[in-house]
């Protein structure tokens, strides 16, 4: 468990980087997004006070620069999960049987897709298209993805996460 | 830097070359089955064996058959003298004593196991054919350096004659030579709108302007299409050479590729190759010694589809919420911060530097009277096949389906196969003969799209399918105008009640106008097609819908809809008859 001061000072660090990468855009107001793409790799999330600092430093209005952080599905306004399973949903996914993988993994853990676990340790998405549709269908569990996936085959490899999920419950 | 000898560094990097060579893919979908570890492995093998002298081990682009992935291609120089064991002959190009072996799913066990082929002992790999319908039936324009050159290294594409076009076009062409090339090449938008070229590129050009933007669209949000991606992991420099030689058509000395946020190895492998251009001098100041200056940068986008749409893309490039403005203006006359700009298609810039070195001639030779070329595809969904197909425009569905695809997985029959993503449309099996170009298929009520292709079995139902494509882009809609958002979530619902089995004629009146209207009255062309799917599959499979009807008394049916044309719904009544009699 990383200690508080540790956290602190990380954030101080990250937020030096982020004040540097936005030197180096020139404060240009058009760079919105590559900053908010910035910050959400250093912050791992998109804060209320980063995207605060992100309006100030770009001289924007915090309204314009939430309403484009809410605009785009990959920034993310909240905490990631310590684990996350994303069930790609796309058309060849889809119709190679994507929705038995999220059913079977909605049923197993109780979670609905789209959501975070209360303990904020599992998150469970769906994806529309990462484009490996050769390979359909394709899940990616914590960054790594998989084809050919079958439910059985999904479940085996969640189970370590979700045995968790049910003694809690 | 001045002036920099493309032969020079393009026979260096021949002379360099190893005599066998050990070709691993690792474009998106091998590296999610597992390419890294068999690279990884290849080279651990080939260190340990002392053939560093012999044996080269490179990490290229696509091969096209994703579903065998991981990948791998041997090239053995001479097969007369090789200690590799060749078993049999079958799936072997072969050509001055030079043997191409094709390997399926190489992970660790099997990378080594080729590695000994080289001293000579039994190699146990699941073998690939190059003489399969699969690949005899395609061509290799677009595709010609996927497999063969290695993306992040730009002496590799120039050893491909790569950077010539552009060399070319500096030294020999006046601007209106480039434009007027194009426009006899007959190429058209490869993004889905198909609009020619050349007219394209010549009405930026016309219009003065101290500042010109040239901007790739490679924000390819269709589910099931891959084929930009594709090219931009195996070959960015093909994209960067043809933007340089729009920017100096038109005048322009500013590029902008517009990636996918979705597409880390792309942007990955873009941003090297933009690095290394810039180092060479072949982008940047002074290119080629020339006065022409054109820089490039990547803007990553952040998981919109609508932002595939050209103006909306124009507003993410500018940092704002990507939703669509009314055309005209068209991006043409104000684009970018207000100046004329020229949007293409990834697979479009990658035809460029193709027709300047082969002239348009050879271009106009491929393909159809009014779809030239050749185009990517991507066959996914219910085929045995699955991968990137590369055809010229004008082969028949059946064609690709049953010959490439290799038809219907065991036990199965093909339905119809999807095209053009969420705004495309279903085709039915019984019109497989209909030739792939932009004319034949609008003729059916689907596009051509960006080359997405997504086989349907009997185990696919038709109401599902459009439920399917509704929801995707009931939740894509930007929400600016009302159609779009508010109609996508009626049909996505009606939809659901027909599958539910609550829904009666009605209500199947009630569809069908509603997406006539969101068709018509959309702002952007995300909404006007939107419909398409629904329409297509009541066009073709209107007794899948009608089989899911509740019975109900004939009095209640509600007028058809009035915002119909005559034409359409003559033709769906015909077609609804036709369906109920057979």
């Amino acid at each position: 468990m990383e200690s508080k001061e540790t956290k602190l000072h990380q954030e101080v660090s990250s937020l030096a980087i982020l004040e540097s990468e936005i030197r180096k855009l020139q404060y240009r107001q058009d760079a919105l997004i590559e900053v908010l793409h910035i910050a959400q790799n250093l912050f791992s999330y998109l804060s209320k006070e980063t995207l605060r600092y992100v309006a100030k430093q770009l001289k924007l209005p915090y309204s314009k620069v939430q309403g484009v952080a809410t605009f785009y599905h990959l920034f993310r306004l909240q905490p990631p999960a310590e684990h996350t399973c994303i069930v790609c949903t796309g058309t060849a996914c889809y119709v190679k049987g994507a929705y038995r993988l999220l059913e079977t993994v909605e049923s197993w853990s109780g979670l609905q897709e789209g959501h975070i676990s209360e303990d904020s340790k599992i998150s469970l998405r769906s994806v529309r298209c990462l484009e490996p549709c050769g390979i359909a269908p394709v899940v990616v569990i914590d960054g790594k993805v998989r084809g050919h996936e079958t439910p059985e085959k999904l479940l085996q490899e969640l189970k370590g996460w979700f045995v968790n999920v049910k003694d809690r419950s | 830097m001045l002036k920099i000898d493309l032969e020079e560094i393009a026979s260096k990097e021949i002379a360099a070359r190893k005599p066998n060579r050990i070709h691993c893919c690792t474009a998106a979908g091998c590296l999610s089955a597992g390419a890294e570890e068999g690279f990884e492995q290849f080279q651990k093998e080939v260190d340990r064996l002392g053939l560093t002298d012999t044996v080269q081990v490179a990490k290229v682009g696509c091969m096209r058959l994703c579903c065998q992935g991981p990948l791998v291609k041997v090239q053995i120089a001479d097969s007369t003298n090789s200690p590799f064991p060749i078993e049999d002959k079958h799936g072997t190009i072969q050509n001055n004593n030079q043997i191409e072996i094709l390997f399926h799913q190489v992970h660790a066990e099997s990378a080594k196991s080729i590695v000994a082929g080289f001293t000579g002992q039994k190699v146990e790999a699941v073998r690939g054919d190059f003489q399969s319908p699969f690949f005899q039936n395609q061509v290799s324009v677009i595709l010609d350096n996927s497999g063969n050159v290695e993306p992040e290294r730009i002496e590799s594409y120039i050893a491909a004659k790569g950077y010539k076009g552009l060399y070319q076009v500096l030294h020999h062409f006046s601007l209106d030579e480039v434009i007027h090339e194009i426009t006899r090449s007959g190429l058209r938008g490869r993004g889905g709108a198909a609009y020619p070229t050349g007219i394209k590129w010549g009405t930026v050009a016309k219009n003065k302007s101290e500042k010109k933007y040239v901007v790739c669209n490679a924000d390819e949000g269709d589910p099931g299409a891959f084929m930009n991606r594709s090219l931009l992991e195996s070959d960015p420099h093909r994209v960067l050479e043809g933007m340089a030689i729009a920017g100096y058509a038109l005048g322009s000395s500013q590029g902008y590729i517009y990636v996918r946020g979705e597409y880390p190895l792309a942007v990955q492998r873009l941003q090297i190759a933009i690095t290394q251009a810039n180092r060479l001098g072949i982008l940047g100041t002074r290119i080629f010694g020339t006065p022409f200056d054109f820089r490039i940068d990547l803007r990553t986008g952040a998981g919109a589809f609508v932002c595939g749409e050209e103006t909306a893309l124009m507003a993410s490039i500018m940092g704002q919420r990507g939703t669509p403005t009314p055309r005209p203006p068209y991006p043409a006359e104000h684009g970018l911060w207000g100046m004329p700009t020229l949007l293409n298609n990834v697979e479009t810039y990658g035809n460029i530097a193709a027709i300047i070195r082969n002239g348009s001639d050879w271009f106009a030779g491929m393909g159809t009277q009014t779809s030239k070329g050749t185009k990517v595809f991507c066959l996914t969904g219910n085929v045995v096949n699955t991968g990137l197909v590369e055809v010229p425009l004008g082969t028949p569905i059946h064609k690709i389906v049953y010959d490439i695809g290799g038809g219907a997985v065991e036990g199965n029959t093909i339905k119809a196969v999807q095209t053009g993503g969420p705004s495309g449309g279903c085709i039915p099996a019984e019109m497989f003969d209909v030739p792939v170009d932009y004319d034949s298929l609008a003729k059916l009520g689907s596009i051509l799209g960006s080359g997405g292709m997504i086989a349907l079995d009997n185990t696919n139902r038709m109401v599902d399918v459009a439920r399917f494509f509704m929801q995707f882009c009931m939740d894509e809609s930007c929400g600016k105008c009302i159609p779009c958002r508010a109609g996508t979530v009626q049909i996505h619902r009606l939809l659901r009640k027909i599958l539910a089995g609550s829904a009666d004629h009605a209500d199947l009146d009630r569809l069908e106008q509603l997406c006539v209207m969101v068709k018509d009255t959309s702002l952007c062309g995300l909404g006007q097609s939107a419909p398409n799917p629904t329409l297509s599959t009541l066009k073709y499979f209107r007794s899948e819908y009608e089989s899911l009807l509740k019975e109900s008394d004939s009095t209640q049916r509600i007028n058809l809809p009035l915002l119909c044309s005559s034409a359409q719904m003559g033709n769906q009544e015909q077609l609804s008859a036709e369906t109920k009699g057979s």
